[in-house]
């Protein structure tokens, strides 16, 4: 048998790159801030989701995609609020890919969203590799966890817009040193915001209320502007 | 497990490119790995020899080409591969860098028969 080599050189994740391209010009069409939230599991993601709800929400209309690996758990909690949510499930899985999204981007009211939280798997590692098609990618690190996260999982802060350190109410009884902390995301990501706050007494969240409306803000004056062009 | 879509990937890809020439039969595929992409090979190789079964891959012999972490000073601009578990750049001491490799994972190329 004649052997062959054929060049290829070709991204094994390019296929979600593309998708990934599709879901951001779809959320671009109907103006919908996106925002993927990526955390360990336990670092307070739903929660944020649940207190910007309770806050923002209808005056800025919200709209959630949950990803877990089971349950219904998650969703409920917004459903309650009466906020458009679709639940996904992996069983086994662990990261949500653009695929997905695209999917859930179906069985949700569009129209009637002007920021939408993508709440992926709790996960340190995989989630950062898969990008959904978002504006926006914010992790969340609870002080119980430790300040030497960014050291132990680098690739996961290199493209974060946002950083918020979460419960930070626990400060006082943890020997999590926000300094050393936001050392090793800088170090790893120049631009990144980092916000420290609490949802359980609600220290620092204004900052993180301000940061998403002049986000919508600014998303929805470039688009105005991109699509006024000839 | 994060080496599900890559392995998917990595056979939906050969697969394409030896239709698209009509080959019979892959019998090694060149995959490059970044030192930093959280892919590990030896999960790679098994999901490849379960999902690969029945296909012209079958029996494809997987070689993982490891490609090494690149970053950048943000200081001094040098280009260095991290030789210490904090990456500091060896030519300032600085400890604040952009990744310019390390991350990526591409199939480079196939034998075919």
């Amino acid at each position: 048998m004649e052997v062959k080599v054929l060049t290829i050189k070709e991204d094994i994740l390019g296929i979600n790159e593309k998708r990934a391209k599709n879901n951001y010009e779809r959320l671009n069409e109907k103006r919908i801030l996106t925002i993927n939230i990526m955390s360990s599991p336990g670092a307070g993601k739903t929660s944020l989701i649940l207190q910007t709800i309770d806050r923002l929400h209808p005056k800025l209309r919200i709209g959630v995609i949950e990803g877990d690996v089971a349950s219904q758990v998650d969703a409920d909690k917004v459903h309650q609020r009466k906020v458009p949510v679709v639940q996904i499930n992996i069983p086994g899985g662990c990261h949500l890919d653009a695929n997905m999204v695209a999917n859930a981007l179906n069985n949700l009211p569009l129209m009637e969203i002007d920021l939408l939280f993508i709440e992926n798997v709790g996960n340190l590692i995989c989630p950062a590799d898969f990008d959904l098609g978002e504006h926006k990618r914010v992790i969340l690190a609870s002080t119980p966890e430790g300040d030497d996260k960014p050291y132990k999982y680098p690739t996961m802060f290199t493209e974060a817009d946002v950083v918020l350190v979460t419960k930070i109410d626990l400060l006082p009884h943890l020997d999590f040193q926000l300094s050393r902390f936001s050392e090793g995301v800088t170090r790893l990501n120049a631009n990144v915001k980092i916000f420290p706050l609490s949802c359980k007494t609600g220290e620092g969240m204004s900052q993180w209320f301000s940061w998403l409306l002049y986000q919508r803000r600014y998303l929805k004056t470039r688009l105005i502007r991109q699509s006024s062009q000839p | 497990m994060h080496e599900l879509p890559i392995t998917q990937g990595i056979l939906s890809i050969v697969l394409q490119h030896a239709k698209s020439v009509q080959a019979r039969r892959i019998t090694s595929i060149n995959v490059k790995v970044g030192e930093i992409s959280g892919v590990v090979p030896d999960y790679v190789r098994l999901q490849f020899d379960l999902l690969s079964k029945d296909t012209i891959a079958e029996g494809a012999n997987l070689i993982f080409l490891p490609s090494p972490t690149s970053l950048r000073c943000r200081r001094c601009g040098r280009i260095y591969t991290p030789e210490n578990p904090d990456w500091i750049c060896p030519e300032c001491g600085n400890n604040k860098f952009e990744i310019m490799s390390g991350r990526e994972c591409s199939v480079e190329s196939m034998e075919i028969g």
